[in-house]
């Protein structure tokens, strides 16, 4: 009789629940210490959630690049983040050309126009050339292939800008109109967050839209589902991963800026801690999926920036910001465990890759 | 006697039912064949009784003991194997690792056992080469151990896979299309050496097959399935005038493909 | 597409490719920082000799690539391409003399453009950098046309010319201190680069070793596979023999530079023999493997660190709980991940990698792990009494430490759980139906590995004496799964070579450290698209007709070692 249950349970599921619920707990508990003991006020959550959401909707633009790449290739691309980091670095000399220039502080919009379009052309070039020196000839290879080469890119691109651009960290001149805060209903908002989130919603629609109402955007999707069958509609396969890289180089691009912006920092680093971070949000949404990217994306930022506050402060933790990677990861970690398709779950990240 | 039984056994894959309240009991020491058109529900039974997938309803009983809800690993040493539809061999392993992994569930060494070369690791260890190379004979593959599976043609994968099912000793061998894909004269010899199987070593086969000259050739019993349902069961020649099979089998046109 | 356009098509293409990529290493200050060493003393710099390099590559390439059956198309072609080479870096030099590229490009110095240019101002530089260009092209194109054997000969000794000098400040100090090749070294190198006889005495001399073993080379194998096996047992043993003898003085051969460079490819062999056994043999792709290899470091640490104070254990002590300990969290973060396959196991470790990291790092739990210092403080293990305190010494325990883990490979992979982890690589669920049981098999390979990586960590920490958590970042994770795969995944030789590889030889050179990254990561790509089956592939296991030998697997245990 003992042998017939032992054979029949699964004692790793029991575990992981286990484990899955002491970790819901935990951060029940602290999350409701946290409350009780009044740390923090009405205002604090407030900034933390405009916080978050900017960093969100940063992390949900690069995000939808992952996405998209894995939806066509079934891979990771991992040089993604350095997409992300190639387009702003190079905007940076045109931003400081044009400020000293003084044309940025005449024509501010259309100077930031300027920017963004270089960085995305940048990143857009970058990105398309990746795929087709890169990725292209290795059609059909083992898996673990394309993820080296990725991984070797994504060096090679860091050191290329390193060794181009030098390894100073600079900063986006300061612009008036993105400096300073409003103040709605007695909350203090600052400007460039309210420019990210809005700057970034405008772009992820007219995605979704491409992806969703036009022809390129439908052959796209008819190659993440079926590449053979795809070619055999007569889709060009080849033209259309192109494609899925370009675009995915253009949100990373804009992004770029974004973060540029918001952070005042640009150098050879930046892509590798946003883009592992993207990619996360990715899973977390499902992967493959674009609305689940997206949404991934927010979620992350908010969780990062809410989440060392509210869970980990009430248990006692000291200095609970330096955790707040941990919480991402730990929550990817879950996500994969308990529901793998992510929390916007697709057909399509069942299939196996 | 019957050596393995199901009783209305279902598996669903949302709203399709794949395999609908079946009944089959398997002899011991015939040659079973599960016969229907595609999608009819036959791989998802081998997969249901290899427990590679959890039937929702219903028993399958081998050797009078249940083995619903047990891992495809544990149902091996029960003594079940099979072979795939569409070949599964390792294909970067060669032909004696192949068949050296089917023989891995009787072997008992343990970590250290292995580190440390104990006596019996080499001893099992031997034996076990000892047996693959007889296997290897066996399936007329001598001589070609040292290959790596995916270099074989067609008909000698077929036969390696056989060989590894075999390896585990099994009483039970369940075959998915062991003559798919072969001409007239491999065919022949395919079931040629299905008897053999049976006869010389008493294992009991159940098949899966759509040429129909093998199935009448070679079957002892024959079941008929169609959405997931039986719909006949017979001897050869009973099976073959049945009007609801002939029906089945002409008039399905758009069967759900399930595979 | 006209039919001019169609004709040199190849040459503008492939010459763009290689301007392009003059460019880049000239833009990143390769060209200019290596122009301080010189290949040949006085004569070719290590920055010119590489833009060459680049200048007859492509070329050769272009003239491979053309279709058209007629040599003078062919050999246009390649003079196209090197022309086109050279017009990319020109293009640089006048734009340069325009505008102010540096504040963009750090490295768009005029002493680059001077080096472009050889020194000559104005058109003059212009057309002697055009000129070269088509020098480069005309080599290429004839080296094409040359038969095959002269053909290789020549790019061997060309490249043992650019290798020796790449390494000459490595085999200086290794002759100088033998005595009297300290004669030779005088005769063939001077402080910097080659001398004019060095030049010429190099490439002869591995030009004819080369030659003899091309022309011989089969002869010897098919006689040495012709003797008889006793015989064949004795020359492996000689060799095996000679191989230990070698080991063992190795570190006094290397000296003490050398032997540190030793250890640390040591541990990497270490870590990459253990996660060959995740990846290259059971097939999990495991991004946080440095997570063990940091609870053996820390574990280690804090037990015999008097710096916490907790514990003051010896090393020989406080390793078989580093071990277990590597082996327990192997087990226990294998559990989750049980299920997942590919690319979501690749991520979930990765996350576990980081997690572990971010915890030790955290204030959070400074008060046991040290936080952002670390631990400092680690002694240094003893043998018998005696001290092992330098690199040369430690690099025993290393040695030891390889030989334990490459003869357990050995063993493991030729049993019934390396079949099982290789089957279940090939088709987890085929495996399983084959009667292998998924969860053990996993679990066991998950602790292995982790095991191997808690004992790298341990000596790791015994070797430097202090511990920090900024050592175990992703990228070491990454560097192992690169090391396997450079190697040859599932090779334990691969793992030896690929260590050697990426993580030697960057250590050896450098003065390329600045570019190493990006060297890496060139290689990196570079060798997934042309041989992705590493560099020294996994050789499948004969068994059929050579399986009752049971003495085979030690004597490989020797080679690979």
């Amino acid at each position: 009789m003992f042998q017939k249950w032992k054979d029949r349970i699964d004692v790793t599921d029991i575990v992981m629940w286990l484990i899955g619920l002491t970790l819901l707990s935990l951060v029940l508990w602290g999350s409701i210490s946290t409350l009780r003991a009044g740390l923090y006020t009405g205002r604090h959550w407030v900034d933390f959630l405009i916080f978050g959401l900017a960093q969100g909707s940063i992390y949900a633009l690069i995000a939808t690049g992952y996405t998209m790449v894995y939806g066509v290739l079934k891979m990771i691309n991992f040089a993604h983040g350095e997409v992300f980091m190639s387009g702003p670095f190079t905007a940076y000399f045109v931003a400081i050309a044009l400020w000293q220039s003084d044309f940025l502080d005449n024509y501010p919009i259309i100077g930031l126009m300027i920017i963004f379009l270089s960085s995305m052309a940048v990143s857009t070039t970058i990105a398309y050339f990746l795929e087709k020196i890169a990725y292209r000839p290795l059609r059909g290879a083992p898996r673990l292939i394309p993820l080296i080469t990725a991984i070797g890119a994504s060096f090679f691109l860091q050191y290329l800008f390193l060794g181009l651009y030098g390894s100073g960290i600079q900063a986006y001149p300061d612009m008036e109109i993105l400096t300073g805060f409003w103040m709605v209903a007695g909350v203090r908002i600052l400007r460039i967050q309210v420019v990210v989130i809005i700057a970034s919603v405008l772009l992820m629609v007219a995605l979704y839209s491409f992806i969703m109402l036009t022809r390129v955007g439908k052959a796209i999707r008819a190659v993440s589902e079926d590449k053979e069958a795809a070619a055999l509609m007569g889709i060009s396969v080849d033209g259309m991963i192109s494609t899925t890289f370009v675009i995915g180089g253009m949100a990373a691009g804009a992004a770029g800026v974004l973060y540029a912006l918001m952070y005042k920092q640009v150098y050879f680093f930046m892509g590798f801690i946003p883009g592992l971070k993207a990619f996360t949000a990715a899973v977390l949404g499902g992967i493959g999926n674009i609305p689940g990217a997206m949404l991934g994306g927010l979620f992350l930022g908010l969780i990062e920036s809410v989440g060392p506050s509210l869970f980990l402060d009430g248990l006692g933790i000291v200095a609970p910001y330096q955790l707040k990677d941990a919480i991402a990861f730990t929550m990817l970690v879950m996500v994969l465990i308990f529901r793998p398709t992510g929390i916007m779950g697709e057909r399509l990240s069942a299939k196996k890759a | 006697m019957s050596i393995l039984t199901t009783q209305g056994m279902t598996k669903r894959f949302g709203g399709l039912v794949a395999v609908n309240t079946l009944d089959l009991v398997v002899e011991e020491n015939s040659i079973h064949s599960v016969i229907g058109p595609n999608g009819a529900g036959k791989t998802t039974l081998f997969n249901c009784i290899t427990g590679f997938y959890k039937p929702e309803d219903g028993g399958v009983d081998f050797d009078d003991r249940s083995i619903v809800g047990l891992t495809p690993d544990r149902i091996v040493h029960r003594g079940i194997s099979r072979t795939y539809q569409n070949i599964r061999l390792f294909p970067n392993l060669t032909a004696m690792e192949n068949i050296l992994v089917g023989i891995h569930c009787h072997l008992k060494s343990g970590f250290f056992g292995i580190v440390l070369k104990l006596p019996g690791t080499i001893k099992e260890e031997k034996e076990a080469a000892v047996e693959a190379r007889r296997l290897l004979k066996f399936i007329n593959m001598d001589g070609k151990g040292d290959l790596l599976a995916k270099n074989f043609p067609y008909g000698e994968q077929r036969r390696l896979e056989i060989a590894r099912a075999l390896a585990s000793r099994p009483k039970l061998l369940l075959l998915d299309e062991p003559t798919a894909g072969m001409n007239p004269s491999e065919t022949q010899s395919m079931m040629d050496f299905i008897e053999h199987l049976r006869d010389e070593l008493g294992i009991t086969i159940v098949l899966i097959e759509h040429q129909m000259r093998v199935v009448m050739g070679i079957s002892d019993i024959i079941t008929v399935l169609d959405y997931g349902k039986k719909i006949a069961e017979g001897l050869p020649d009973e099976i073959k005038k049945d009007p609801i099979v002939i029906e089945a089998y002409l008039g399905s046109g758009s069967a759900a493909e399930i595979h | 597409m006209t039919l001019a356009q169609s004709l040199w098509r190849e040459g503008i293409k492939t010459g763009a490719i290689g301007g392009i990529s003059v460019l880049a290493i000239s833009l990143v200050g390769m060209v200019e920082s290596f122009n301080k060493r010189d290949i040949i003393a006085d004569f070719l710099s290590m920055g010119i000799a590489f833009i060459m390099v680049f200048g007859i590559i492509l070329p050769y390439i272009a003239a491979k690539r053309t279709t058209r059956p007629e040599k003078h198309i062919i050999f246009l072609n390649a003079l196209t391409a090197g022309l086109v080479t050279a017009v990319f870096p020109a293009l640089l030099v006048i734009l340069g003399n325009i505008i102010n590229l540096r504040s963009m490009f750090v490295n768009a110095s005029p002493v680059l453009y001077n080096l472009l240019t050889s020194g000559v101002e104005g058109v003059g530089g212009i057309l002697i950098l055009l000129l070269a260009g088509i020098l480069c092209g005309a080599f290429a194109g004839l080296l094409f046309f040359l038969p095959g054997l002269i053909r290789s000969v020549i790019i061997v000794c060309l490249t043992s010319i650019l290798a020796v000098g790449i390494v000459q400040d490595l085999i200086r100090p290794l002759f100088s201190s033998w005595g009297i090749m300290e004669v030779v070294s005088e005769w063939l190198f001077t402080q910097n680069g080659l001398t004019i006889a060095g030049t010429i005495f190099i490439p002869i001399f591995v030009g004819a070793i080369y030659m003899f073993w091309q022309l011989k080379g089969e002869g010897i194998k098919t006689r040495y596979n012709t003797l008889e096996s006793g015989t064949q047992k004795s020359v492996k043993m000689s060799s095996f023999f000679v191989l230990a003898i070698f080991l063992i003085f190795l570190p006094h051969i290397l000296g003490l530079f050398l032997s540190e460079v030793l250890t640390i490819v040591g541990l990497y062999i270490l870590l990459g023999l253990g996660l060959n056994i995740v990846v290259g043999y059971a097939g999990l792709l495991d991004l946080g493997y440095v997570a063990f290899y940091a609870i053996g470091a820390y574990i280690a640490a804090i037990l015999t660190s008097p710096a916490i104070g907790a514990f003051t254990l010896t090393f020989w002590q406080a390793l078989p709980f580093a071990v277990m300990g590597g082996i327990f969290a192997g087990i226990l973060l294998g559990i989750p991940v049980l299920k997942m396959r590919g690319d979501y196991l690749a991520i979930a470790t990765l996350g576990f990698g980081e997690i572990i990291r971010i915890l030790v790092l955290s204030d959070f739990l400074k008060p046991w792990l040290g936080g952002a210092q670390g631990i400092a403080k680690i002694p240094n293990p003893a043998i018998f009494g005696w001290q092992l305190s330098t690199p040369q010494e430690i690099y025993y325990l290393i040695l030891l430490g390889c030989i334990l883990v490459v003869f357990i490979s050995v063993r493991l992979r030729d049993s019934r759980l390396g079949r099982a982890w290789m089957a279940m690589r090939e088709d987890e669920d085929v495996a399983q139906a084959m009667g292998i049981n998924l969860v053990s098999t996993k679990l066991l390979a998950f602790a292995t590995g982790a095991g191997f990586s808690a004992l790298s960590g341990a000596i790791m920490v015994s070797k430097i004496g202090s511990v920090y958590p900024h050592s175990f970042n992703v990228f070491i994770s990454i560097n192992i799964v690169c090391l396997i795969i450079v190697g040859g995944i599932g090779s334990i030789p691969g793992v030896i070579v690929g260590a050697a590889a990426l993580v030697g030889l960057p250590e050896l050179l450098r003065e390329f450290a600045d570019y190493r990254m990006l060297v890496y990561g060139a290689v990196l790509v570079g060798m997934m698209l042309l041989r992705p089956e590493g560099l020294w592939p996994e050789a499948r296991h004969k068994m059929e007709l050579h399986g009752e030998e049971n003495g085979s697997d030690e004597t490989q245990t020797a080679t690979a070692a």
